[in-house]
């Protein structure tokens, strides 16, 4: 039993124990701080299963955004679950059987680590020898993501575009700026005042070395869109959403929202009038791996424009409904 | 079942728990935020199951030094990657159907929202127990 193991084993058995404790608790302010408990030790079990890129983006998102949105959302709903009064069996019944079908699934796979396991052994080694060669990027994730399978990407930024819009959909866009709706801000604490004020611009300028540098480390758009909105998000928090629509109104998050899209797409788009396949950035450059680092910048910058607009116009459009969250209810 | 098939197959198992947590809470919790929270560790728990697919023992983060090394299948790691992302903004999308609901019938716990609607489709106090 390796050290590796060891702490594998002991991250699950934390995020199991997380887990029941969101199932049993009824405060609902507590379900959602475990919840981001929850998504931060697995990010710790990303990093330790080599997904790095993937670990912070969970951190980023998990710990994060959502974070923000759950607790929003019950300042607007209620505070507390009702207690359950149905029958637990059929559902413990179904989930039990679930579970079992499930593991008896697994007895056929194969090994954990296995480097024959099939999935090891079909399109991942070209990519892992391939990617200098042809895109010449040290992050082969961020080559697969943004370059080899860039259609699935634009398919996801198209996702959560979609989703973007269906929440402004829902909750309207705040066209209408609020007028006479107190909205209560917590820049009376001294406190989160300064410390708010101290971070705002380091968290900007990673959320710029993370967009610009996921060709040579972990990071890249999603990522870098993500932490980028979380700067407005704890801005709009400390210092009232007024404040922060004034700084960023609305109606250019929402421009911005179609323009990184947009971006990608034509990035697509040229490389067609070049005569090449769409998303083919080979020819946007002197040389093949040139052309493919200005295309994967340029789609990763449309990511993260997208990306950043949807997470904020999104807090936006949830901390624009009323009621506010007052400070003494917390 | 020996000690290596135990060790080789724990994370599946592992994953396996935590989403049938997850599908636990959204299946039997009646509160609408509490069900859009076990989702998410229904979601975390495939997005585990992917990644411990992709891992190769004694492999590296997929990023090249310039030295051989042996790396861990970036492929899942892209997938997952997206879904996080994808994941919040439908996360987002949930929570505002809820907001929604709670504008509406003022409770966000199903049992409530059932009753409500059946009043309203059958009148008020009858034939609540036994549905349509």
């Amino acid at each position: 039993m390796t050290m590796e193991f060891v702490i594998n084993m002991s991250l699950f058995v934390f995020l199991g124990l997380t887990a029941f404790a969101i199932l049993k608790l009824r405060a609902l302010f507590a379900v959602v701080m475990l919840s981001s408990v929850f998504s931060l030790v697995s990010a710790g079990l990303f990093v330790l299963l080599d997904a790095v890129d993937v670990a912070f983006t969970e951190a980023a998102v998990g710990a994060g955004i959502s974070t923000v949105l759950l607790l929003v959302t019950l300042s607007l709903t209620a505070r507390r679950e009702k207690a359950p009064h149905r029958a637990h069996a059929i559902p413990l019944a179904v989930v039990f059987l679930t579970g079992l079908a499930l593991v008896y699934g697994t007895l056929d796979m194969p090994h954990f680590g296995d480097p024959n396991a099939p999935a090891q052994t079909h399109v991942a080694p070209k990519y892992i020898n391939d990617t200098e060669r042809e895109v010449g990027m040290p992050n082969i994730v961020t080559a697969v993501l943004a370059s080899y399978r860039g259609f699935d990407t634009l398919g996801e930024v198209t996702v959560i575009f979609t989703a973007g819009i269906a929440v402004l959909l829902l909750l309207g866009a705040s066209i209408r700026e609020p007028d006479g709706v107190r909205i209560q801000t917590m820049d009376h604490h001294l406190v989160l005042r300064v410390v708010t004020k101290v971070l705002i611009g380091p968290i900007l300028l990673f959320a710029l070395y993370v967009q610009f540098h996921g060709d040579y480390g972990p990071g890249g758009g999603f990522q870098a869109g993500v932490i980028f909105a979380a700067a407005f998000i704890i801005y709009a928090l400390v210092f009232g959403l007024e404040n922060a629509r004034r700084a960023v109104p609305g109606q250019a998050v929402r421009i911005l929202l179609a323009c990184g899209v947009l971006l990608y797409g034509g990035v697509g788009l040229i490389s067609f009038l070049f005569g090449e396949n769409y998303l083919n950035y080979s020819v946007l450059g002197a040389t093949q791996v040139a052309g493919q680092h200005l295309g994967v910048l340029l789609v990763e910058f449309g990511v993260g424009l997208t990306v950043s607009a949807v997470m904020v116009s999104t807090f936006y459009a949830f901390a624009g409904q009323n009621p506010p969250i007052s400070d003494e209810d917390w | 079942m020996d000690g290596a098939e135990i060790h080789g197959l724990f994370n599946y198992w592992m994953v396996i728990i935590l989403m049938m947590i997850g599908f636990y809470t959204v299946v039997s919790r009646g509160n609408l935020v509490k069900k859009i929270v076990g989702l998410n560790i229904f979601q975390v728990s495939v997005f585990l199951l992917y990644i411990s697919i992709g891992k190769v023992s004694g492999g590296t983060a997929p990023i090249l030094t310039g030295e051989p090394e042996v790396f861990s299948n970036p492929l899942p790691h892209v997938l997952i990657l997206t879904a996080i992302v994808v994941g919040v903004a439908t996360t987002a999308l949930g929570l505002a159907l809820v907001v929604r609901i709670q504008n509406a019938y003022g409770t966000v716990e199903e049992d409530e929202i059932q009753e409500l609607d059946d009043e309203m489709e059958f009148g008020t106090g009858e034939s609540k127990e036994d549905g349509p």
